[in-house]
């Protein structure tokens, strides 16, 4: 009897991968816990081994195909005295041939016809394609070029080469002097980048995520944050923390919490949680150049998605800037980080249904762009805002308590929030998907203060 | 095995570096300073001129003199909420010291920050911090920086027996061992954790050994004697600035006062207080030695005490009489 030997996923957030190598053939006998192949996914190069005893009859998907889907069928086992070549292809075989390889959109990336529009670019400027991963690990690249006194320090930052691969390359081209594994005390790390900044250095740390920092928040508030005003402006952290932060996939409650309302309520931090890999990169090198210490938010499943970046040199944005994605009148979509992916998408069905919204992503939450937003709500008159954080006292809960303040006559609805459920993260995938925010909500959300059934 | 891996096993140092008479005169009075400053701070307390929390180091004066008598122009200090001593220790003008403590616009922090949280890039002293134990990890990333920046310089982190206890503590020593960063770790027994002593908070109460597992050395020094602690520092300074790693030095000392201004002290007998006040007394014990040693002469030593407290009476007034910050400070220095 053959057996399909299927892609596997080997991430909680992997989708499709690359069949980087075999490392059997056809014909070939294995056991359980043999060595059949390697796989390549967003983060790292996997081996993947054999579960069934019998011998490899056919190999379906060629080494070095890209976009293989997880679940599909790569190869095919069998049994002992069964003739190799007569296993048939299964009929789903040619979904993940070579050929299928071009498909390597970033899982789930949203497909927008959004520009996206920087008045600071000059005209004609090209762009490239590049993940917001990549767009990461560029912008230390080119600040630890610029600047000796920049170094990156954190669990499996180096050797690793980053746990989501975000520090790829680096160790290679600076060294270990600059790209530093640390040991898992984050507490311990988090504290000595903060005195290494204090005494002349611009330490970037980065935390494996940032449900993990909650081990080092007093070092981030208390040393870091509070320092330049405790001691009259004398001394400061040029500190930057950053990380992957919320919800991945079914990795259950302690890894899948957004800390944005934590960290945007701490006078004397920065806080940034970009989407957009032009806005990752450009923010990223400012976070680094800036004298404060910056919390930087970054989305793990964000990483593998694609977007233009401009081709320039030293592309750096301001912090505390939002950014209006997509004009529109009826009303007003405020997300930051992985959810503006949801309201771009959003925003499609609604076109749909003869709904025109403005689009706004934050971009920083600290400093927070509320003028933007009142401006906005000033057009359309109503407003929804998107977080997968909890709602309360939320991001959308401090943008409503501003819109009321300082918008109220122009609204025509309550303001509105789309949030996480108030609960911990479940990890049964129903469940998840539950506790979640969703486009549907958005949709349903945006009709709702447009008073549209 | 080196000289500073045998003390971990000998415990107790021997003086093997004599100060002169110069130096000695200075040791007794800047240990003299603090604690006049330091009565004259509990006083002004006990008169409501200072608010809050208010830790004095009555009794600690030999530690942060001894010590900061070998530091050099490129090393660094920190320390925790008991951080009067070591602020003037490292030349920091008393009157800007007693400002803060008023809350005074003359204060180092412009009366922003208090007597937890004061401050000084001048004089390479970086805090002045509230938070137990989170001084150390900080401690560390000073010394981290100044090997990255090739310095030469020496970080003295400074902590309590209380926060020797701290987890933060033991990332530090791993982190500072395996990076061989130049920190002495000066951990201040003053035998109480706020109310509670070192025997009842702490399953090894040798703080010098609490290193081993790291291969960090560590010393046990006596901390009411101010040429041992000058000795047993120059050592481990020297040690660190050879590039060997870090280093402990455990202080055995005693605070007369209590944790803070607030603190009644019942856990402790008046009788055992003032046996250390009689016996102990690292500033009355230099006293005599400068006497006996034909260094000073009773009245030259009366003489240094009346010089002090022109100094600290100068700092009272000067903090009393500053204005208060301009209301418009509550909002700057919040961001740069």
């Amino acid at each position: 009897m053959s057996t399909q030997i299927l892609m596997p996923a080997l991430s909680p957030t992997m989708e499709e991968g690359k069949l980087a190598k075999w490392l059997v053939k056809e014909g070939d006998a294995v056991k359980s816990g043999d060595i059949l192949a390697e796989i390549e996914t967003d983060k790292a190069t996997m081996e993947f081994e054999a579960v069934d005893e019998g011998r490899i009859g056919k190999i379906l998907v060629a080494e070095g195909t890209e976009g293989v889907k997880v679940n599909s069928p790569i190869a095919v086992l069998v049994g002992d005295g069964e003739d190799a070549g007569a296993a048939a292809a299964p009929k789903a075989a040619p979904a993940a041939a070579p050929a299928a390889a071009k498909a390597v959109e970033a899982p789930a990336a949203p497909v927008t016809s959004i520009k996206l529009e920087d008045p600071s670019l000059p005209e004609g400027t090209e762009f490239v394609t590049m993940t917001v991963r990549e767009a990461l690990r560029d912008a230390m690249a080119e600040e630890m070029r610029r600047d000796e006194t920049v170094f990156l320090m954190g669990e499996e930052v180096a050797q690793y080469q980053g746990a989501y691969k975000v520090s790829q390359g680096l160790l290679e081209e600076f060294g270990d002097k600059r790209v530093i594994d640390t040991p898992i005390t984050e507490q311990g790390f988090a504290g000595l980048g903060v005195g290494a900044a204090f005494n002349g250095l611009k330490p970037i740390v980065e935390f494996m995520t940032w449900n993990f920092a909650m081990q080092a928040i007093d070092q981030i508030i208390n040393s870091a944050a509070k320092t330049r005003y405790m001691s009259g402006g004398q001394m400061h952290s040029p500190i930057v923390f950053r990380g992957p932060n919320g919800a991945a996939a079914r990795v259950g409650a302690q890894h899948s919490q957004d800390y944005s309302a934590w960290y945007a309520s701490v006078p004397g931090l920065k806080v940034i949680a970009p989407y957009f890999a032009a806005d990752a990169k450009a923010l990223l090198k400012a976070a680094i150049r800036d004298p404060n210490p910056v919390v930087f938010l970054e989305n793990e499943i964000v990483y593998g998605r694609s977007f233009p970046v401009p081709k320039i040199d030293d592309y750096v944005l301001p912090i505390g800037k939002a950014r209006v994605v997509k004009p529109g009148k009826d009303a007003t979509l405020v997300a930051y980080s992985i959810c503006v992916g949801m309201i771009l998408e959003a925003a499609e069905v609604l076109a749909k249904e003869g709904i025109d919204v403005e689009l706004i992503d934050l971009r920083s939450l600290r400093p927070l762009d509320t003028d933007t937003v009142i401006e906005s709500v000033k057009k359309t008159n109503r407003i929804v805002t998107v977080e997968q954080g909890w709602p309360i006292c939320s991001i959308g809960s401090e943008i409503a308590s501003q819109v009321i303040e300082k918008a109220f006559d122009w609204l025509d609805a309550p303001p509105t929030k789309v949030t996480g459920k108030d609960v911990p993260m479940p990890y049964a995938a129903n469940l998840e998907k539950l506790a979640l925010p969703t486009v549907e909500d958005v949709v349903a959300a945006v009709k709702a203060v447009c008073y549209r059934a | 095995m080196s000289e500073a891996q045998k003390a971990v096993v000998t415990g107790v140092s021997s003086a093997v570096a004599t100060p002169n008479s110069v130096s000695l005169k200075t040791f007794y009075s800047d240990m003299l300073l603090i604690r006049r400053f330091e009565e004259r701070a509990g006083q002004l307390y006990g008169m409501g001129l200072i608010g809050g929390f208010c830790h004095l180091y009555i009794g600690q004066e030999a530690v942060v003199v001894g010590m900061q008598a070998n530091v050099g122009p490129n090393d660094q200090v920190i320390t925790a909420y008991r951080d009067h001593g070591h602020m003037l220790a490292c030349g920091m003008d008393p009157k800007g010291v007693m400002a803060e403590l008023t809350g005074r616009s003359t204060g180092y922090s412009k009366g922003k920050g208090g007597s937890m949280h004061m401050f000084s890039s001048e004089k390479h002293f970086f805090g002045g911090h509230g938070i137990v134990g989170a001084q150390i990890p900080l401690g560390t990333g000073l010394a981290f920086a100044d090997k990255y920046r090739g310095t030469g310089g020496v970080t003295l982190t400074y902590l309590g027996d209380g926060a020797a206890n701290q987890g933060q503590v033991y990332e530090s020593f791993n982190m500072a061992q395996l990076w061989k960063l130049p920190v002495v770790y000066i951990i201040e027994n003053n035998q109480y954790a706020m109310g509670t002593s070192v025997n009842r908070s702490s399953a090894q109460p040798q703080f010098y050994k609490r290193g081993a597992s790291f291969n960090i050395p560590g010393e046990e020094v006596d901390g009411m004697d101010v040429e041992a602690v000058h000795a047993a520092g120059r050592k481990a300074i020297e040690w660190c600035r050879s590039g060997n790693g870090p280093m402990i030095l455990e202080m055995k000392t005693y605070r007369y006062r209590g944790h803070s201004m607030s603190d009644p002290a019942k856990y402790r007998t008046r009788e055992e207080v003032q046996t250390m006040r009689e016996k102990r007394d690292p500033i009355e014990h230099l006293g005599q030695k400068l006497v006996s040693r034909g260094i000073a002469t009773e009245d030259e030593l009366k003489a240094i005490d009346k010089d002090i407290r022109l100094v600290v009476n100068t700092a009272a007034e000067f903090a009393i009489e500053s204005p208060e910050p301009d209301l418009a400070e509550l909002f700057t220095d919040v961001i740069a």
